[in-house]
């Protein structure tokens, strides 16, 4: 149980993530990690929705009609992120509005649904907490790694901190515009998946077709 | 078997039934939607008035921004007690005559609206806003019953999206004391640059209006030669960010031009020669 319990926590951060090995969730993480701040207030905020909507679905899997249960799921998802979005402009009203539409997104993020349908629906509360915990997590640990090249090269700056004085603000770094524009996050998020298959790899998925290899002496 | 049943009820009975029994689904259904709209709306109505605290301290903290005043940690009230909050009938540059508050006054949403609002001709709305408001606040801080700084709403709109800011005026009503952007969606690194504080401080000292009373001003293309005559009337342009800058140059030609605040201004300025 608590082999479980850790790999349910673990798996999901290299092994099994939701972005990397899965690619769940890509439009969030496109849009939310031109700064760090953002970046790690989205993963937080998904994480606590993650956790406690798998929590709550499998509390009551064994009453939701096999009929509706995606809308049972959608609405728990709704809810809980509304109520963060809620508690977001009242605590935290500048990141809130750094974020505008993507804590309402995390509605739509495949990672939230994937995990309800994909574990919560089979598993017991606790360990559909920590399912959920952990996914949470596998996403937050490359939101961040991402984040932190697009803030860093795009902006000299990590947690709005100024790290590399820019030319704009007096100093000597030409900051990369493109970091900070929304392709920069496709390009840096496949650079991490080629890293993590070429030292794992039984991650690279088989062809779903191969090109036809011609020979010489085949007619065409 | 049956009687098992009966005791428990009809709420018993219900929840005996197969998962996908029509009845049961129609019930989940139901007391889900109510335990989820019960905590959403507990979640609503409890942070509420916290909410409506950030989003006017979040203005009054761009406008003490622009005017110099902002420090981190200021009381927003205390800091905010200096200024007088006015509305004004654009068209007649009167202070309007009615009894709304201007300081909850929204003039973003009052520029859709059928009453309040007034449709821009496309000659007229340069600006590209599509509407306004008939009113709109101003922010006066005084030094004693002197004028020192007035404040203007401007918004407009750049590459991508509206630009929302605050124009802070000396109180010759015609030289700019500072600008600041508090929203907007334009390109982080080029465009977003108008929140660069180094730019925004080239603004500072800039004349608006030519001897005739026309808006003289503009966002200057690429940098500006300090020999040439309209040197004082001209700002530099942000480096490859060319229509977020002439977006921001239309906006500042609008809100101080005969639809925006120029009739007002006009008025303050012959105020100010007959004192």
């Amino acid at each position: 149980m608590a082999s479980q319990a850790k790999s349910n926590v673990l798996d999901p951060l290299i092994d099994n993530n939701p972005i990397t090995l899965q690619v769940l969730g890509i439009c969030s993480a496109l849009a939310v990690t031109t700064n760090m701040t953002s970046a790690l207030i989205m993963s937080v905020a998904l994480t606590l929705v993650t956790a406690f909507s798998s929590a709550t679905i499998s509390m009551i899997r064994h009453y939701i009609p096999s009929s509706i249960r995606i809308i049972v799921q959608m609405t728990i998802i709704a809810s809980l992120v509304i109520i963060v979005d809620q508690i977001l402009k009242a605590y935290a009203y500048e990141a809130s509005k750094q974020l505008s539409v993507f804590v309402g997104l995390i509605i739509t993020n495949c990672i939230v649904m994937g995990r309800a349908e994909a574990y919560a629906m089979q598993n017991p509360p606790g360990m559909s907490f920590l399912d959920g915990i952990g996914n949470g997590l596998g996403y937050s640990v490359i939101l961040m790694v991402v984040a932190f090249i697009r803030e860093l090269f795009g902006a000299g700056k990590l947690f709005g901190h100024t790290i590399i004085p820019v030319t704009n603000d007096g100093g000597w770094y030409l900051p990369n515009g493109l970091m900070l524009l929304p392709p920069s996050a496709f390009f840096i998020i496949a650079m991490i998946i080629w890293v993590i298959r070429s030292w794992k790899p039984q991650q690279i998925e088989a062809p779903d077709y191969q090109i036809h290899q011609v020979h010489r002496t085949e007619v065409l | 078997m049956a009687e098992i049943t009966q005791k428990k009820g009809f709420f018993g009975r219900l929840m005996a039934l197969p998962n996908d029994d029509p009845k049961k689904t129609i019930f989940i259904a139901l007391i889900l939607c109510l335990v989820c709209s019960v905590m959403v709306s507990t979640a609503a109505v409890t942070l509420k008035p916290k909410q409506m605290l950030n989003q006017k301290n979040d203005i009054r903290k761009n406008i003490l921004t622009v005017t110099g005043l902002y420090e981190p940690g200021v009381d927003m009230e205390t800091a905010f007690e200096k200024f007088e909050v006015l509305l004004v009938d654009l068209a007649t540059g009167e202070y309007a005559e009615n009894d709304l508050d201007p300081t909850t006054f929204d003039q973003y949403k009052a520029a859709g609206s059928p009453d309040l609002g007034v449709r821009l001709g496309n000659r007229e709305d340069i600006a590209s806003i599509g509407s306004r408001s008939k009113y709109a606040p101003v922010y006066i801080l005084r030094e004693g019953e002197e004028i020192e700084q007035l404040i203007i709403p401007v918004y407009g709109y750049g590459l991508w999206s509206t630009m929302y800011g605050f124009l802070s005026l000396e109180n010759d009503f015609n030289t700019i004391r500072g600008l600041r952007f508090y929203d907007h969606g334009e390109t982080p690194g080029l465009g977003g640059e108008i929140e660069n504080p180094r730019w925004l401080m080239k603004w500072q000292g800039k004349k608006i209006y030519d001897e005739n009373g026309n808006v003289e001003f503009r966002v200057a293309r690429g940098f500006v030669d300090n020999n040439a005559p309209q040197a004082e009337y001209r700002v530099d342009g942000l480096s490859g960010a060319t229509i977020t800058s002439k977006g921001v140059s239309n906006m500042i030609t609008f809100w101080l031009g005969e639809n925006g605040f120029g009739p007002y201004l006009q008025n303050m300025r012959s105020d100010m020669g007959n004192n």
